[in-house]
């Protein structure tokens, strides 16, 4: 049976261990063949934010795992537009985070789309399970 | 209906924990299949024996193994999450060099595809905790 599970990520990347950890579930997820997408709103979109630097703050930098999820297939990374915005951030602040496609003759394309909140509350409706973090 | 459960927080410092309880409680109780509680982030901590509140507050993790006990449930804390915060069965303990273990009857230690597992065959996974 494959359902579609998607993880929600609202919180920074420090601070807290929730985005390390939603990671961590994602990673562990992939290997069970379930149609998975990643949704970044609110201060989650700075998990995504490029050229990340934790020395300051002696935590470890994680942020380069996110650029493995296009190799666990892993390829449905929403991110909201209006969370965007507020933070003074565009897509161009993000790493450029890609996947090869099997279906394209393996066409490297990005995973990340921006999408409207009204977008992502309708994607959110069709799944069978959102884990929050 | 057939549920999963996800505690993601502590007991004590959140109500979470024991309203993910209440609730696991009330739906065993309704004549509902609880397929699994999964316990992650500082929901492992749950999963400790070594607490002590007040006598006139409730232990949280002795609720959870009697209920566990009562009804065959199945109590899954996260190896991971576990390992960090420092709630391991005898043999983690033994494995890490540990001088003890803690995890509280009726409460295993396993891994994240639990939780994965729990998503794909209950009808509802609901999440307690931020």
């Amino acid at each position: 049976m494959i359902k579609k599970f998607m993880y929600l990520n609202r919180k920074a990347p420090y601070g807290t261990i929730y985005a390390l950890e939603s990671l961590e579930v994602v990673l562990i997820g992939a290997a069970f063949d379930q149609d998975v997408s990643l949704a970044f709103v609110d201060d989650g979109v700075y998990q995504l934010a490029k050229d990340q630097n934790t020395d300051a703050i002696g935590m470890k930098n994680f942020s380069p795992t996110y650029k493995a999820l296009g190799d666990y297939e892993v390829n449905k990374i929403y991110v909201d537009s209006a969370s965007l915005e507020e933070r003074g951030l565009t897509v161009d602040d993000l790493m450029p985070l890609t996947y090869e496609d099997e279906d394209d003759d393996w066409a490297e394309k990005p995973s990340i789309r921006v999408v409207e909140s009204a977008e992502l509350a309708a994607l959110m409706e069709e799944q069978d399970v959102i884990l929050s973090f | 209906m057939k549920y999963g459960i996800v505690v993601n927080t502590g007991p004590y410092t959140h109500q979470a924990s024991d309203s993910a309880y209440n609730f696991t409680a009330a739906a065993l109780g309704k004549g509902h299949e609880v397929f699994r509680v999964f316990f992650y982030h500082d929901g492992v901590n749950n999963g400790t024996r070594l607490g002590v509140p007040p006598q006139d507050d409730r232990n949280l993790p002795e609720k959870w193994s009697a209920l566990a006990e009562k009804h065959r449930l199945d109590l899954v804390v996260c190896v991971a999450a576990a390992q960090r915060r420092g709630v391991l069965d005898a043999d983690e303990a033994k494995r890490h060099g540990k001088s003890a273990d803690n995890i509280a009857p009726g409460f295993r230690i396993s891994g994240l595809g639990q939780l994965i597992e729990a998503g794909i065959e209950a009808d509802r996974l609901v999440v307690f905790g931020d």
